[in-house]
């Protein structure tokens, strides 16, 4: 009777195993569609029989990709001022990818140091009204961030914001979930810790920098990179702030590639393979941090 | 101790909050601060006309001595012909900063699906360009008449209202008077099919190859002659968004005689008789889908490559522009008929301002439109740029092409520019969105009917 | 913390002090961008407000009106339909496949995981963009594929066919949101106690009996974590509907944050946007609420 029941489910965990390796190879089969879409010939692309595997690899795409436009390398708009600093003339996708490098970084840099402070503060201070703080995080926290989108929009229209990569950066960073969840890791810095700190005469700002802030490093890691790939893919919140071509960030360029040439999918995927690509190697080398943040974001949430 | 660092950090960081208040109290004076003060009228644009283009180190010695003429503007294009090109554009405003180099231009380049959503948003964040090159649809009808343009009376003067044609003057003025629209070029919009595909089908004998017309009968044996061919995709009435509607709409109007809006242009007619019978006929036809995931682009490219026998989409501009992608020969049509008197619809396409309230960025792009379209040695530049015909006469710019000699005989079927009607962007979304019910099975009475009435509402609503 | 009941008024003065200067630069860009704009949400959704106007106060007439608009209830609906399927698919799917995976040798487990997480990674847009080739009319292979097996007669329009677009887009947003839960789950199968599992085994559970006594009831909090964040996703779905279909055929793919955007960017109507964001936030509030009471007494 073991025995059946064994080899009935080993049975089912084989079959199970293969289709789930179909699937698998469906779900990377998209993937495989841009890279090697980007290296097709026009000819290719429009045959309404797909080839699998081009008969003939070319570069023609990117060229197209690469001598559409140009933009600076960089020019910041320092926010709240005039200045701008420029760079050497480049591609415009290269400018484009260089743009949401800086977004996802910059808005991972904020929203680590900002909800770092702010968590620890509401985990482990007991100052007047931090359960109302606390609630109105929550409460925030639901609500979908694109229904704010007119607002926004007027409100760094007023700030002269408008148009500048910081429109995109701020609201991310401003979005609690990080504090929330840099909370659930303060909560776990042991008191005494903190006590025998102050004993010692630190500061409040050295008690967190030396004691809680090695204790929650972890917690901060997984907010990084959460923040990272998520502002990454920040379509809406891009597409709603941002509009000249120097300022696109490589999502938005695709969709702007999209509506100029909509069948024109050689070119489109050339873009979107550099859209997807460096992502994915940054995914794939962090992997186990990856899936390491994501689960213990869950955990903690 | 402690407390004072505490209080250092609290102060500058309710400085910085400041900051960013002081940010918002800001927001009208910020972008011209950089600037000189509002610049003392430029009188000597059109001095500088006759004498930049001779000496370049002249001109800008007279701007500089002016005081007022630098300025930063931007200027943002959709694509008529190269106007959306930026290895043309930049040449053009080289031209421009030879005899200006105080004027700076930044350019933007749009596209049909989203341009407007980006101006749009744009406008709601303050940052509308300063220039933007368009048709009178836009210019005039939307951003014109909701208040948002500046008026340019000053530089329709007597000799550009008695050089520019009257059609294109009337539709470059809002109903109360007021010229939004400084026109460049216009063409004719047609219709184009593969000459390949249709002699292969024999169905060149349903086509008046001489006049470029066809009656809609002929038409119809002409496409199911394709059809049974084994083409089976001859042509698409696209309509995922508003990109290339002029197209659709002319081809229902034409069909039966309709038109789109009374004479006068204050109310929509598409509810009529004729087109309804137009839309049930193209509903009805095989070889003709109702296709909700093209725009006009997207129909033009595929017609280009041989997936579509015809396109609807069509003008000189796409030709040129698609040379090199084509492999077969283009036959440039009228509409079909009933009555044998196709009715074209004009494109007009030429310079608006919008009122940033920034008296000297208004003033340079007066005279970057000045210098663009009535500049003597500028003026056939700019329009050929377009690959479009001048709205006056500037002679004939295009001596020896014969595509364009081929595509003047389309002038001849020129109908009413209608696009100045009022609640113009309402509806043409209503359009797109009411030729999807047609696609997807409604009833055509009900679903034009409630087109005219929300294009109508938006009509009474200006 | 026995002391801090009997905190002395100097030291919870200290405690404010320096709890607020460390929430402060947080504090800014969430008071600044989040709270500020979700007032200014509710507040202009009593107003008649477009472009170079000043605004009109109207009064509920913005939520009137947004009951009696047909194209809005489309909206509402296909957001619902789209939550419905997706949420419960995509746990269900994730699980399942987790549950296949978890315990594979070798580094088979994570060669999958990373797979199903590849279109996470992707990019909406990336992602969009591919299957809006794959789903062309005229080029696309799904076409090729059904056509040439004979399994279509003629080419379908997918995504410009009313009656397929919306299961399009729900095809696509299932690929790019099993990615997360599939990681989730993973972990936690992982975690589960297994000597809970042996004893129930030595007792003569089956397999069936193992997994859904114990595993699940240990799983359960990864389950309803994974469930609030499909829903958030689901209701936000915005990207593919924008790049794919802009809500067409005939308004077939309209979800209330497409609407919202159409309405603003296409029709200059910001307090009707502004109301029909509040009305999803109400909406998406309650369902959180259900959910984290279910959570509560579980």
């Amino acid at each position: 009777m073991k025995e059946k029941q064994f080899n009935r489910s080993s049975c089912y965990k084989i079959i199970s195993v293969i289709v789930i390796a179909v699937l698998a190879f469906l779900f990377a089969f998209p993937l495989y569609w841009i890279v090697i879409g980007s290296f097709k010939t026009s000819a290719a692309i429009n045959s309404t029989v797909p080839q699998w595997w081009p008969q003939e690899l070319v570069l023609d795409n990117y060229r197209k990709l690469f001598s559409r436009q140009t933009a600076a390398m960089w020019d910041f708009h320092i926010p709240f001022t005039q200045f701008t600093i420029a760079g050497p003339d480049v591609p415009a996708a290269i400018r484009w990818l260089f743009n949401t490098v800086f977004m996802a970084v910059m808005a991972m840099l904020f929203t680590c140091a900002t909800s770092a402070m702010a968590g620890y503060a509401l985990a482990k201070k007991r100052f007047v009204g931090r359960t109302i703080v606390f609630g109105l995080i929550v409460c925030a926290m639901a609500l979908p961030k694109q229904v704010i989108l007119i607002p926004l929009l007027r409100e760094m229209a007023s700030l002269n914001l408008y148009n500048t990569i910081w429109a995109v950066i701020f609201p991310i960073v401003g979005w609690p979930f990080g504090v929330f969840l840099m909370k659930q890791f303060s909560e776990g810095i042991p008191g005494e810790m903190m006590e025998a700190a102050r004993i010692d005469g630190a500061s409040e700002w050295k008690t967190f920098y030396l004691i809680a802030l090695p204790l929650i490093k972890p917690g901060i890691g997984a907010l990084a990179i959460f923040t990272f790939i998520n502002s990454w893919n920040d379509y809406f919140m891009q597409l709603i702030m941002l509009t000249s071509t120097k300022n696109l960030t490589i999502s938005l360029g695709i969709a702007k590639l999209q509506a100029e040439n909509a069948t024109d999918f050689g070119l489109i995927m050339a873009g979107a393979s550099l859209a997807a690509i460096p992502i994915i190697i940054v995914f794939l080398i962090f992997q186990k941090y990856f899936t390491k943040g994501i689960t213990m974001g869950a955990v903690k949430g | 101790m402690k407390k004072r660092k505490v209080m250092a950090m609290l102060l500058s960081c309710i400085l910085a909050g400041s900051l960013v208040a002081c940010g918002g109290g800001n927001s009208g004076t910020d972008q011209t601060a950089g600037e000189s003060a509002p610049a003392p009228k430029t009188e000597t644009e059109e001095t500088n006309d006759d004498a930049g283009s001779e000496s370049e180190a002249e001109a800008p010695a007279a701007d500089s001595a002016d005081g007022g003429a630098a300025a930063d503007i931007t200027l943002w294009t959709y694509p008529i012909g190269n106007w959306g090109d930026s290895a043309t554009v930049d040449g053009l405003i080289a031209n421009f900063n030879a005899v200006y180099p105080d004027i700076n231009v930044t350019v933007e380049y749009l596209d049909y699906t989203n341009g407007d959503d980006q101006i749009n948003t744009a406008i709601e964040g303050n940052q509308a360009p300063d220039i933007v090159l368009e048709g009178p649809e836009r210019l005039v009808a939307n951003w014109g008449a909701k208040g948002l343009m500046v008026d340019l009376g000053d530089l329709w003067t007597d000799e550009a209202k008695s050089t520019i044609y009257e059609s294109v003057e009337s539709a470059c003025v809002s109903a109360d008077g007021v010229y939004y629209e400084y026109p460049l070029c216009m063409t004719a919009h047609t219709m184009a099919i593969n000459r390949d595909i249709f002699e292969k089908a024999g169905a060149m004998q349903y086509i008046d190859e001489e006049n470029r017309t066809w009656t809609t009968e002929n038409f119809q044996k002409a496409v199911q002659a394709v059809v049974d061919s084994g083409h089976a995709n001859v042509g698409a009435v696209y309509c995922s968004g508003q990109g290339g509607d002029q197209g659709t709409r002319a081809l229902v109007n034409n069909l039966y005689g309709g038109t789109f809006t009374n004479a006068e242009h204050t109310e929509y007619t598409a509810n009529s008789p004729e087109n309804i019978k137009a839309l049930e006929l193209l509903k009805s036809m095989n070889g003709i889908n109702f296709d909700a995931s093209i725009a006009g682009g997207d129909e033009i490219n595929m017609f280009c490559n041989g997936t579509f026998a015809m396109a609807f989409c069509w003008n000189i501009a796409q030709e040129k522009n698609n040379l090199e992608n084509i492999s077969f020969e283009v036959l440039p049509m009228a509409f079909p008929t009933d009555s044998g008197a196709p009715q074209l619809c004009g494109g007009i396409w030429g310079f608006g301002i919008f009122d940033n309230g920034d008296a000297a960025k208004i003033e340079a792009a007066k005279t970057f439109i000045d210098f663009m379209a009535n500049d003597e040695k500028q003026v056939a530049e700019s329009v050929k740029a377009s690959s479009y015909w001048p709205v006056k006469d500037i002679g004939n710019i295009y001596e020896g092409d014969e595509l364009m000699t081929e595509y003047s005989k389309f002038v001849e079927y020129m109908g009413d520019y209608y696009q100045v009607v009022g609640g113009w962007a309402e509806a043409r979304t209503a359009w797109w969105n009411m030729l999807q019910q047609v696609g997807s099975g409604a009833d055509v009475t009900t679903a034009v009917e409630e087109f005219v009435t929300t294009a109508n509402a938006a009509a009474a609503a200006q | 913390m026995p002391k801090s009941k009997s905190m002395s008024k100097a030291l919870v003065r200290r405690e404010t002090i320096t709890g607020y200067a460390f929430m402060l630069p947080s504090l800014i860009f969430f008071l600044g961008f989040v709270v500020y704009p979700m007032v200014q949400c509710v507040f202009t959704s009593f107003f008649d407000a477009t472009m170079n106007r000043e605004d009109i106060f109207i009064g509920l007439a913005n939520y009137v009106e947004l009951f009696q608009d047909s194209v809005f209830m489309g909206a509402l609906k296909n957001t619902v339909i789209i939550v419905v399927v997706s949420v419960p698919v995509t746990c269900i799917f994730s699980l399942w496949v987790s549950s296949v995976i978890y315990n594979l040798s070798g580094p088979a487990c994570s060669v999958f995981r990373c797979v199903f997480y590849l279109p996470v990674v992707t990019g909406s847009v990336a992602v969009a963009v591919v299957w809006k080739w794959m789903f062309n009319n005229y080029y696309g292979i799904f076409n090729y594929i059904g056509t040439s097996t004979g399994v279509l007669k003629m080419n379908v329009n997918w995504l410009g066919d009313a009656k397929y677009a919306l299961g399009c887009i729900i095809l696509i947003l299932l690929t790019t949101s099993v990615g997360q839960p599939i990681v989730l789950y993973v972990s936690a199968l992982n975690n589960v106690d297994q000597s809970l599992v042996e004893a129930a085994e030595v007792d003569g559970a089956t397999k069936f009996q193992c997994f859904w006594r114990i595993k699940w009831a240990q799983i359960m909090p990864t389950t309803l974590y994974i469930l609030v964040i499909t829903t958030i996703n689901s209701f936000q779905c915005f990207a593919l509907i924008q790049l794919l279909t802009s809500g067409g055929p005939n308004h077939s793919t309209d979800t209330i944050m497409y609407y919202i955007y159409y309405n603003a960017f296409k029709l200059y109507r910001y307090g009707y946007g502004n109301a029909m964001g509040v009305v999803l936030a109400i909406i998406i509030a309650v369902l959180s609420a259900v959910q984290f009471k279910m959570a509560q007494e579980k």
